[in-house]
């Protein structure tokens, strides 16, 4: 996959590659750092200087570096970056607040990538998305209460049961356009939170409690020993949402990059242009609006496994906008945008706890910034090469 | 059933059907005049609502007491400053993104209507607590043989067609109701024929805000109470009805209006399962229906499909 313009690409001298390494060790420690920060003021201290870091450092060219880096050399960027993550959960170890945090990005990451291939690529937005995240997660309860089912297959389960439930919406979302597919899944979307609260098998708007993870006699309620420390129990959950986002990714690009991404694409540029030329615009918009429910049906599941308890009002249509927020602000059908949009969606309120009862309005705000300064987002989504090797400079 | 009950639930169901009317022909001008969906709608309606609550507030402190006068000024109040805001809305958020993608001013006025939910919340006194209405209209009922017919609710549902019939009649019958029917025919020809396209949007936006803000007081007037999260489900409710109605369609939003409140009815009364999942029927109904008639009851002009 070496090519030349790529290895031309240098910053201060060094080659893509190393530059490539030295900014993902320098964003993992900086994680580390954040996530174990206490007081407020070295949290927005270490926000400024992020700021900063990114603003000045992409003057210099950096970003024409990582993209060669992340193009030329992408086997060894992602190992690299997987292995990066793995490392920061270790370090946290024993932290059980960063490494629930953490993990919470994780699946909202994975739910936002889903999420990012109706709204990204085929141009479906879909203002559902925390009730097909409520659907993982109260199957995940329901099954872990009530049946001997291996908790692996539950995350299954979640995703699949997720997809048939969108499968209902599928014939109103697929036959309307615009405006009135917005409102079939919003209408959804209020309609599964009050449908939560009024039924009493489901909990009632107290929730229910759900069973832990179980793999292979592995609980994940109980703490791993690692070099003889004893870590918090949600390494175990931290390590499987970075497996399930990792995985995620890998099939959203996989997708984006073949000829399905691509009749998507066209099906969001122009319908009656894409039936014209033979694309089925029913199947590419089936295929990605359960594609997207399924991953975050699967996110879901996990999630609630993890919170062990879960309750309607976090399902709201608010939730939903929030993560339609996420893949607006990281840029539409921009997965490296989508996964820092969602560590700022997640992470910021979380850390800053003056902003926490805010996180609605200020989001709100920034979106609305977003949609009038900078509609690409903060990562935009490069245009798509139709050559092999070829690649524009 | 016994017809007492069944005139209990009629009043209540006209009573909702005219509220949800008034929202729908909101959206219904807006995306007749500029094809947008405007969904901060029903947050503007609750601020309208909350403005009139404080200009109650406001006069009790004066020592007016006079509830016709203290309505007068509410409404008078409420409806002026919803308007303005809805031609601000349209000035600064819609126009500026009118050649973007539609889907980006759906979102755009989304995030506005959440961030206006939310600063209600948090920085109105005591915002995140449901406040008490005033009961201002005479509360003196009829007795129609097991039913009570509240005068409030005649004044109110009979205002609320006013208001309707109103609206309609400045659309179809004068100058300005003919200038805001000729952009939403064709923008440019509207313009060459000398109309002031940007002052017909924004007169547009406040009177659709201004009918919001009549529907809101109408609301806080009938339950008794106002709080931050009403203006989301009647806002959702609105834009369902208006299209169900079919977008676009002033008599479209009124049966959508009250074709969701008949749904409602139905689901609280007439289905098996507990009145709790009126809503659930309702919405499954709407989403239904959208499968059935892609476009509405009363379908838009033109169409691509291939």
């Amino acid at each position: 996959m070496q090519n030349k313009t790529n290895s031309d690409v240098r910053w201060m001298g060094m080659p893509a590659l190393a530059v490539g390494l030295i900014v993902i060790v320098a964003i993992a420690l900086f994680g580390w750092q954040f996530l174990l920060a206490e007081s407020e003021l070295a949290v927005l201290g270490m926000v400024a200087l992020a700021a900063m870091a990114g603003v000045t450092l992409g003057k210099t060219g950096l970003q024409a570096s990582m993209s060669a880096a992340m193009r030329g050399h992408a086997r060894s960027m992602n190992i690299a970056i997987l292995l990066a993550l793995v490392s920061v959960i270790f370090l946290l170890g024993q932290e059980h607040f960063p490494l629930l945090m953490l993990t919470t990005t994780l699946l909202y990451m994975t739910v936002a990538f889903g999420l990012n291939v109706q709204f990204g690529l085929t141009g479906m937005v879909n203002f559902a998305g925390a009730s097909f995240f409520g659907v993982g997660a109260y199957t995940a309860a329901v099954l872990t209460n009530h049946g001997a089912v291996p908790p692996l297959l539950i995350l299954v389960a979640g995703g699949v049961l997720s997809a048939l439930i969108g499968c209902l919406l599928i014939v109103p979302v697929v036959r309307t356009a615009g405006h009135y597919s917005a409102v079939v899944t919003i209408a959804f979307s209020v309609m599964f939170k009050t449908f939560l609260e009024v039924n009493d098998v489901l909990g009632g708007p107290q929730g229910l409690m759900v069973g832990p993870m179980k793999t292979f006699g592995w609980d994940f309620n109980s703490s791993p020993v690692f070099l003889g420390l004893e870590m918090s129990f949600y390494v175990n959950y931290a390590l499987l949402g970075a497996g399930l986002a990792a995985l995620a990714f890998m099939f959203v690009q996989r997708l984006e990059r073949s000829w399905i991404g691509l009749t998507l694409d066209s099906v969001r540029l122009d319908e009656t242009a894409s039936a014209c030329f033979g694309l089925n615009v029913v199947r590419a918009k089936v295929l990605a609006f359960t594609f997207g429910n399924v991953l975050v049906g699967v996110a879901g599941a996990l999630y609630g496994m993890m919170i062990s308890f879960i309750a309607p009002n976090s399902f709201s249509f608010s939730d939903s906008l929030l993560m339609v927020a996420i893949v607006l602000l990281g840029g539409m059908g921009s997965l490296w945008g989508t996964a820092l949009a969602a560590v700022i969606v997640v992470i910021l309120p979380e850390k800053l706890q003056i902003i926490q009862e805010y996180r609605f309005l200020l989001f709100s705000v920034v979106v609305i910034l977003v949609l009038l300064f900078r509609p690409e987002g903060l990562i935009p989504r490069k245009v798509r090469s139709y050559f092999p090797n070829w690649r524009p400079e | 059933m016994d017809i007492g009950l069944f005139g209990q639930y009629l009043a209540n169901g006209v009573m909702l059907g005219t509220m949800y009317a008034l929202v729908a022909v909101g959206f219904t001008l807006f995306f007749g005049v500029l094809d947008v969906i405007k969904f901060s709608h029903g947050d503007v309606l609750m601020l309208g609502s909350f403005t009139g609550f404080t200009v109650y507030i406001g006069l009790l402190s004066l020592g007016i007491e006079n509830p016709w006068v203290m309505i007068a000024a509410i409404l008078i109040v409420s409806i002026v400053t919803t308007a303005m805001l809805g031609a601000v809305i349209a000035r600064y958020l819609v126009l500026p993104l009118k050649s973007a993608p539609p889907l980006n001013i759906l979102l755009i006025t989304l995030m506005l209507g959440t961030a206006i939910r939310e600063a209600v919340r948090l920085f109105y006194p005591d915002g995140s607590n449901p406040k008490a209405f005033p009961a201002l209209l005479p509360t003196a009922s009829v007795d129609l043989g097991g039913f009570s017919l509240r005068a409030d609710s005649v004044i109110l549902v009979a205002a609320g067609v006013a208001v309707i019939i109103g609206l309609n009649l400045v659309i179809n019958r004068t100058r300005l109701g003919l200038a805001i029917r000729a952009v939403a025919q064709d923008e440019e020809t509207a313009k060459i024929m000398g109309i002031n396209y940007t002052m017909i949007v924004l007169v547009t936006f406040a009177i659709g805000s201004g009918a919001a803000a009549f529907a809101g007081i109408m609301n806080g007037l009938y339950y008794n109470e106002v709080n931050f999260g009403m203006g989301l489900l009647l806002g959702l409710i609105g834009f369902c009805a208006a299209i169900i109605g079919g977008l676009g369609n002033i008599y479209g939003a009124i049966l959508g209006g009250f074709l969701f409140a008949a749904l409602q009815t139905i689901g609280a009364v007439a289905l098996p399962f507990a009145s709790a999942y009126k809503d659930v029927f309702a919405f499954g109904v709407v989403i239904a229906l959208m499968a059935w008639k892609p476009t509405g009851l009363i379908a838009e002009r033109s169409s691509d499909r291939v």
